[in-house]
This record gives C-alpha cells, sequence and structure tokens, in this order.
C-alpha cells in the first residue's frame, strides 16, 4: 500500500514536471512581454535593462530551473503587469473559483447520481425518459452559450438573479467567502448551474448506465431470490457497485470543473483565477499563467491521487 | 401433502412478433426430504421452471396457465409483495456461479446478517450470532472469523457454501439448486452435493436440482425429470429413468454422456429434434499435406517447462513474489496420438497449452517440435511453427469475432500467413465449411446467427485453414450441451483419424479423456504428477492424487447401454 502511494506521488511530479516545461515552451511564442510593459516612448538601453531584470535573456532551461526553484519555495514570482506577487494574485482570487467549482461539482454530484439512478430504476418511464431526452441538450450545448440564455431568461427577462460578479464577500482569514451572505448566494446559483451543467448530464448517464449493468448481475438476481425488498436492492446492493466506476470519471470530471472554470468566470465576469489567466494572456504575463498552469495541474494530479486511494477504500478487492 | 406441486405449468415470453413458450405444461411434485432432479439441454427450459417458481421470471416472462402450489396453497398469482415474503422465507434458490452470486462489496456477514433481518426480524447481535452458526453449518471452518471476510477471499467451493448458507437464512423448506456445481471441480463438487444430500436428509429441505449433467442427476437425485425444448419427456425415479428410458429423447441424452469406464470408439448421434448435423472429415484427407513423419514418433518434446507469475509486485525485485503456475513439466507428444491434460481449475493446464503455442513467454525449460527449438520467447514462437499449430478454445462465444463474417473468421489464419488468397483462400474456407457440417453458405453470415455447438465447428473451420500438424483444444466442449459435445468429439476424432493430426486436448472432464486421449498427463498444482496410457492410467492409477481424481468421478453404472457400440 505504501509503495503504491509513493509510485503514484512520483508518477504526479513526473507530470507536474513536463506540464512546467510544456507551458514554458509555449510561453515563448505568445509574444513578447516587454512590448506591452513599457510604453510608446521606449529607448533600446530600456528594453536591455528590463529584459535583463526580468531573466529573459538567460537560456530556456535556465529560466524553466529558477522558475522551478522558486516556485519550490513558494514564490511564483512577480506579475508583470500588475507588479505585485503572483502568489499574493493567485490567493486572493482562489477562494472564489474554488467556491464556484464546489458548489457546481456538488451539484453536479447530487443531480447527476440521482437522476441516474432514477433513470436506471424507472427505466421506460416517461419521467425518466423525459430526464434522458433533456439531458442531450446538457451535453450538446456549449458552456457559454447555456451561460447566456441562463443569463438572458433569469437576469434580462426575469431579473430574479444577478448576472455577473460575486455579490457581497466576506473576509475571514486570507479568504473571501460568498457563502455567507445572501447576495453571495444568489450570485452562486447562475455560474454553478453553467459549469455543472454538463457535468450533471455525463455523470447521470454514466451512473444511468452502470447501474442498468449491475441490476444485470447475478448477485442482484441472488439478493433478489433471498427475498430483500427492492429498496435495499436498489439502493444498498446496487448503488454501491454502481459508484466504483462513477468515481473515476467524477474525479477526473472535477478536475475539469476547475480547469474549464475559464469560460464561465469569463461569460459572468467572475473574479476568479479563470478571469485571471484570461487576463494574463491578453498581457503576456508569463508568471501569472505559468503559476495558472501548474496550479492546474497539481489539483488534476491531486485529485486522481485520492481518486485512486478512494477506490481502494470503496473496493475490498484492491486491498489485498 | 406434497411440498411443492407444479401442474400444467405453462410458462410465456410475449415478445413484439410471436410469442415464445419456454415451459409447455409441465408438472412436477417435490416431497419433504425429497431431491429432485431436472435435466435437459440448453433451452429446454428448466431454469426457467425455477424462476416461474420463485416469482423471478424476467419480463416479459408470465405464467399463462397452470398452477403452482406450496404446501397445498396456490403461489402462482401471488402479488409481488407477498412473494417476496416468500421468497428465501420458505422457498430458496442458489444460482450456478459462486464468483458472481455474491455482492463483492459486502462482507459475507453483512450479506447473511441483512438477509436474516429481512425474513426473522432479530437484533443486530442475534443475527450476527445466526449467521455464524450458519457459516459453521455449511462446514467452513474458523466461523467466527471468516465470516468478516469478503466474497473474494473465499475459494469457488467457499463461496458456494456461503452461497448455500444465505439460502438456509430463515431454514426454508424448499431449495431450487439451479447447477449449483456445474462451475466448480469434481472434488468441490462432491462436497457440495454431499452438503445438499445432508440437508435433505436432516432437515426434510426438498430439493429441485436443475443440472444437465447427468453424472450428478445419477449420483444425488431420488426423482428425476427430463425435459426438451420446454415439454416434461419422461418422470420417474431416477434409477428406473437412466436404466430404462423409455422415451427417445432420453435415450438419445443417455447414450451421448461420455462413459468412465468403457472407450467407444465414436459416440452414438441417436437423431432426435433434428439436432445432429452431419460432416465428412474423411474428404478433406485428400487434399491434406501427407505428412513423413512416422505415427508413434515424438512432435512436441517439452523438457522442464517452468512458468511464474508476479503474485505481489514490488520496485525491488527481491520484494517480489511469485506464484508458480507450471513446475518443471517434461512430456512429449507423439505424432498421431491425441495427448490429453487434466486436472482441477488452477492446476496449471491451460498455462502449458499457452506456452506451447506461444502466447506465453516460458520462464525455465524448451519446448521442440519435430526436433527443432520452438521454445517460446517474449517474442514469441518462429512462423513456420505458428502455422504448423492452432488452438480451440473453450467458449465459443468469445473466440470468435462478433463484427467479423464468419467466412473472414475461417479465411484469417491462412491468409495471414501468405498461404492463400483469392479464388484459393475462398475454395479452401467453403471446402472447410462444407466438411464440418455447416455448409459453405455458412461464410456470409456472423458468429450471432449460430448455436454454441455451431460456433464451436467454426473455431475448428478456422483451426483448419492452415492445414496445422498439431491441435490444442483447451477444454473444447465443456460449454457445450452433452449432445452437442458428442458431435463435436466426434468431428476432432475424424481429425485425428484421417488426417493424422496430433493433439493437445485439455479437459477437466475424466470420461471425456477417456474417450478422447491415448495418453494422459495428470496435473497437480503446477506439476505433472503422472503421465501414462490412457487405459493404464484408469485401470491403475500410480499417483495418489489421481486415484483421488478417479475416485470422485460419477460412475453412472445405472445408465442405459442402448445404442452403445464398443471400441
Amino acid at each position: 500500500m505504501l509503495s503504491y502511494i509513493f509510485r503514484r506521488i512520483l508518477q504526479s511530479v513526473l507530470v507536474l514536471l513536463v506540464v512546467g516545461l510544456v507551458a514554458f515552451a509555449m510561453f515563448r511564442f505568445v509574444g513578447d512581454p516587454v512590448e506591452t510593459m513599457l510604453g510608446q516612448e521606449r529607448t533600446v538601453e530600456d528594453i536591455e535593462r528590463l529584459r535583463e531584470n526580468l531573466g529573459l535573456n538567460d537560456p530556456f532551461f535556465v529560466q524553466y530551473w529558477n522558475f522551478l526553484v522558486r516556485a519550490v519555495q513558494g514564490d511564483l514570482g512577480i506579475s508583470y503587469r500588475q507588479g505585485r506577487p503572483v502568489a499574493e494574485i493567485i490567493a486572493e482570487r482562489l477562494p472564489a473559483t474554488l467556491e464556484l467549482a464546489a458548489v457546481s461539482g456538488l451539484f453536479a454530484l447530487v443531480f447527476g447520481i440521482v437522476f441516474g439512478v432514477f433513470t436506471a430504476i424507472r427505466r421506460d418511464g416517461w419521467a425518466a425518459n423525459a430526464i434522458m431526452t433533456l439531458s442531450l441538450i446538457g451535453v450538446s450545448l456549449p458552456t457559454f452559450l447555456i451561460g447566456i440564455l441562463l443569463i438572458y431568461v433569469f437576469a434580462v427577462e426575469l431579473s430574479w438573479l444577478p448576472s455577473f460578479g460575486r455579490g457581497e464577500v466576506v473576509q475571514l482569514g486570507g479568504w473571501s467567502t460568498g457563502f455567507l451572505t445572501q447576495s453571495g448566494l444568489i450570485a452562486l446559483i447562475l455560474p454553478s448551474i453553467t459549469l455543472g451543467l454538463y457535468q450533471m448530464t455525463l455523470i447521470m448517464r454514466l451512473v444511468r448506465s452502470e447501474m442498468l449493468e449491475v441490476l444485470r448481475q447475478d448477485y442482484i438476481r441472488f439478493a433478489r431470490a433471498r427475498g430483500l425488498s427492492q429498496k435495499a436492492i436498489n439502493f444498498r446492493h446496487a448503488l454501491k457497485n454502481t459508484l466504483v466506476p462513477v468515481i473515476t470519471v467524477t474525479g477526473l470530471q472535477l478536475g475539469s470543473i476547475i480547469a474549464f472554470a475559464i469560460i464561465t468566470e469569463t461569460v459572468f465576469q467572475w473574479p476568479g483565477v479563470g478571469l485571471l489567466f484570461i487576463n494574463a494572456i491578453q498581457f503576456v504575463d508569463i508568471p501569472v499563467m505559468a503559476a495558472y498552469l501548474m496550479l492546474i495541474s497539481v489539483m488534476f494530479v491531486g485529485i486522481n491521487l485520492i481518486v485512486d486511494l478512494l477506490y481502494v477504500a470503496i473496493d475490498p478487492r484492491l486491498r489485498s | 401433502m406434497a411440498l411443492l406441486e407444479i401442474e400444467n405449468l405453462t410458462v410465456e415470453f410475449p415478445t413484439r412478433r410471436k410469442t415464445f413458450v419456454a415451459v409447455k405444461d409441465a408438472h412436477l411434485t417435490v416431497e419433504p426430504g425429497q431431491i429432485h432432479g431436472l435435466v435437459g439441454e440448453s433451452g429446454a427450459g428448466k431454469s426457467t421452471i425455477g424462476a416461474a417458481v420463485m416469482g423471478l421470471l424476467d419480463p416479459p416472462g408470465r405464467i399463462s396457465a397452470g398452477l403452482i402450489r406450496f404446501r397445498g396453497q396456490e403461489i402462482s398469482g401471488l402479488d409481488a409483495a407477498a412473494m417476496q415474503a416468500l421468497r428465501g422465507r420458505k422457498i430458496s434458490m442458489i444460482f450456478q456461479d459462486p464468483l458472481t452470486s455474491l455482492n463483492p462489496l459486502f462482507t459475507v456477514k453483512q450479506q447473511l446478517v441483512e438477509t436474516i433481518q429481512a425474513h426473522l426480524g432479530l437484533s443486530e447481535a442475534e443475527a450476527g450470532a445466526r449467521a455464524v452458526a450458519l457459516i459453521e453449518r455449511v462446514g467452513i471452518p474458523d466461523a467466527a472469523n471468516r465470516v468478516n471476510q469478503y466474497p473474494h477471499q473465499f475459494s469457488g467451493g467457499m463461496r458456494q457454501r456461503v452461497v448455500i448458507a444465505l439460502a438456509l437464512c430463515s431454514e426454508p423448506d424448499v431449495i431450487i439448486a439451479d447447477e449449483p456445481t456445474t462451475a466448480l471441480d469434481v472434488s468441490i463438487q462432491a462436497q457440495i452435493l454431499e452438503l445438499i444430500k445432508e440437508l435433505a436428509r436432516e432437515r426434510q429441505v426438498g430439493v429441485i436440482l436443475i443440472t444437465h449433467d447427468m453424472g450428478v442427476i445419477a449420483d444425488t437425485t431420488d426423482v428425476v425429470t427430463v425435459m426438451y425444448q420446454g415439454e416434461v419427456v419422461e418422470s420417474g425415479p431416477t434409477a428406473q429413468v437412466l436404466g430404462r428410458p423409455e422415451h427417445p429423447y432420453t435415450k438419445s441424452l443417455i447414450a451421448a454422456v461420455p462413459r468412465p469406464t468403457v472407450k467407444l470408439h465414436r459416440f452414438p448421434l441417436i437423431a432426435y429434434g433434428g439436432r445432429v448435423t452431419g460432416f465428412a472429415i474423411e474428404d478433406l484427407a485428400r487434399s491434406w499435406p501427407k505428412s513423413e513423419a512416422a505415427r508413434g514418433t515424438p512432435l512436441i518434446e517439452a523438457e522442464g517447462l517452468t512458468k511464474r507469475f508476479v503474485s505481489k509486485r514490488a520496485l525491488l525485485p527481491s520484494n517480489r513474489e511469485y506464484f508458480t503456475a507450471v513446475d518443471g513439466a517434461s512430456f512429449e507428444i507423439r505424432q498421431g496420438e491425441v495427448f490429453g491434460l487434466v486436472g482441477e481449475s488452477g492446476s496449471g493446464k491451460s498455462t502449458i497449452a499457452r506456452m506451447i503455442a506461444g502466447l506465453y513467454a516460458v520462464d525455465g525449460g524448451s519446448v521442440r517440435f519435430g526436433g527443432r527449438d520452438v521454445t517460446a520467447t517474449a517474442r514469441g514462437v518462429p512462423d513456420w511453427y505458428r502455422r504448423e499449430i492452432q488452438m480451440i478454445f473453450q467458449d465459443p462465444y468469445s473466440s470468435l469475432n462478433p463484427r467479423m463474417r464468419v467466412d473472414e473468421i475461417v479465411g484469417e489464419p491462412a491468409k495471414h500467413h501468405g498461404i492463400l488468397k483469392g479464388a484459393a483462400l475462398k475454395a479452401r474456407v467453403a471446402e472447410l465449411l462444407d466438411r464440418v457440417g455447416l455448409g459453405a453458405e455458412a461464410g456470409l453470415k456472423y458468429p450471432h446467427e449460430f448455436s454454441g455447438g455451431q460456433r464451436q465447428r467454426i473455431s475448428i473451420a478456422r483451426a483448419l485453414a492452415t492445414q496445422p500438424r498439431f491441435l490444442i483444444c483447451d477444454e473444447p466442449t465443456s460449454a457445450l450441451d452433452v449432445s452437442i459435445q458428442a458431435q463435436i468429439l466426434n468431428i476432432l476424432k475424424d481429425l485425428q483419424e484421417h488426417l493424422n493430426l496430433t493433439m493437445l486436448f485439455i479437459s477437466h472432464d475424466l470420461p471425456v479423456v477417456r474417450q478422447m486421449c491415448d495418453r494422459v498427463g495428470v496435473m497437480k498444482n503446477g506439476q505433472l504428477v503422472e503421465v501414462a496410457d490412457t487405459e493404464t492410467l484408469f485401470a491403475e492409477p500410480q499417483h495418489p492424487y489421481t486415484r483421488e481424481l478417479l475416485s470422485l468421478m460419477p460412475r453412472l453404472d445405472g445408465l442405459s447401454d442402448e445404442g452403445l457400440a464398443v471400441a
């Protein structure tokens, strides 16, 4: 078991190094930050001095190595655009993204599993068929379109919900939360649905097909032959077996919820790290972009590690 | 009063186009303490009767006529809730495969306790104590500790005992056992059947034992009912039905059962219901390449074959643990003979076959074919050798690619090795399909359009496409009905006789091995414990394990000899 965890962590570190390298290599082509940082009246000396200060004259691998060494110490560099430490900027923005991701992840998981189980048990009922048909829309419409439609209906036409921003936030230590104010909670509704809808339909369809598969298994037939109630069979025996494969996919999906928050954050002007990243691209703010990509990959890799351990916790066959 | 009475039972599965009648007008009674065998081939409707009694017919199946009475009270018309109260409480069921009957994510105790509580309304602690007692009752040692384990920590036979314990949770009066030992080794089968007999005797439980195995019927049951295509064709005391069968179907069924005691030249095929299809292997002999090697010279020589699998992975090689599947097996297979390998599951029979075929790299030892070294390395075996050997696998359903047409399947090996192409390939495929009794037009269909026995013929045709000299048959008939098994075995015997093919024949079924093989090797835990001529082995087994295996073999002494021609 220990050697398994150790091996997984080793793999994770390798993945992170490669992601960092790829990201860093790409940034060479997005443009020259010096161009945007200095105004129109720049001299060749100005440019040279700035390049030297930023370390842009060093060879590529030296730059990458310096970045890694400092990143490990918690120093992600200084934003070219804002002139503040990147770690500080991200720490400011991260709570917004994490809260949004948590709420939409929860939304996707709860409704995905409930609808999935329902449509599997009532396979031919009209309600199940309706849910399945509607879910097609969830999979096929792009996120930004869903966001805009929701804004149009609930913010513009009905004026029930705000169309942008986080509402009022409360500072708890270094963490700004929207969970404690009414406007903060209301502001979460539309973005979380937009972000979580695709994942929800995916989880629902997955749960449904897994559940149908499990319900055909011999041990379910045997459970019925033993005289167990339908409820015990569906929710005790079938559901737990259904969740084993669902967990893997859900883990990956939670990672992508954080990563793809970029689009939702742009549509709703949500002040999270995704929006920060989009702005950073416009200004070729390499330290911010690099830090963001590293952060996302750390989360992806971390979530996957947790999923693998959860697997072992649920399925006794993997424990030997 | 009879425990269970089934009268005029008819079960239908209505579909949009037509109604399929699975059981027609069936009669059956079970007395307390009696074991009632229900025998027939696949599609006979025997499992459907079990499901109908339990109220577990898969939709859209329904009982369209007839009655099922339990202790004189009709239960066939009960609603779902009343049926659920009866299931497991008064009537229990045991399924075929103990590996899939238990939920893998719950401990044995959790599954027992929930069943006990569902029926008897005991407290958690009382139900737990009862669970331990039940596990003890079905003969699992160290019950108090083992109940807390998960199903995967039990062996197949132990799991079937757990399944039986689950069926006994609330002291049922009737147990329906649907092929309870089909997935188990002979020694385990004997123990499980003994347990069922004990239950019937001591607790006066009535048992319906559904099986396709005549040996199980002969050894275990008091009364037997023979079914064919949904209808009861014959019923009566077991000794009488098996010894003096009256119905032609029963006669044909009994004649097709491989005998452990006598070697037959060919299985008699008493036609019943148009299930026999002819074949003509001798016609293939004309175009078959003549082998220069004389019969009896060694074709395959295996020296100290060893295969290990990693059972515990570790970063450091010294920490790894290995499971030795085959441990230094040495034997030879002579030109033109059928060499049998017998043993229980996990004894390493199939691993040997796979090493000879080059599917596994060997970890020690060597294989020679006609004197040339063909030991399988990580890169496999030489191409010329691949052409000379072909395999026939156990499961005719998964060994044919469902997306390929039959003529593509059969022609693929010859095409792959560049032996034939174009019209010549087509002609070869058509000839092969015709000779194995399918007809050339079968090539245009897909595998799912064929029955299990027909698919196994397709596998045989495919194996013959490269005109090999050596055939590996890995349990080729274990998944088939007895009458189909008889046909397939006859084809294989013809292949040996007319084409001078050499075969490695792997089976766990001793009577089949006696019919098929010239010499036999007995395997136990990866070791080849005895090699002898078949008749010598059956008459004078040397190794204690061989003797044990032979003693567990059903004797089938009471079976009618009608239609048998002894070799």
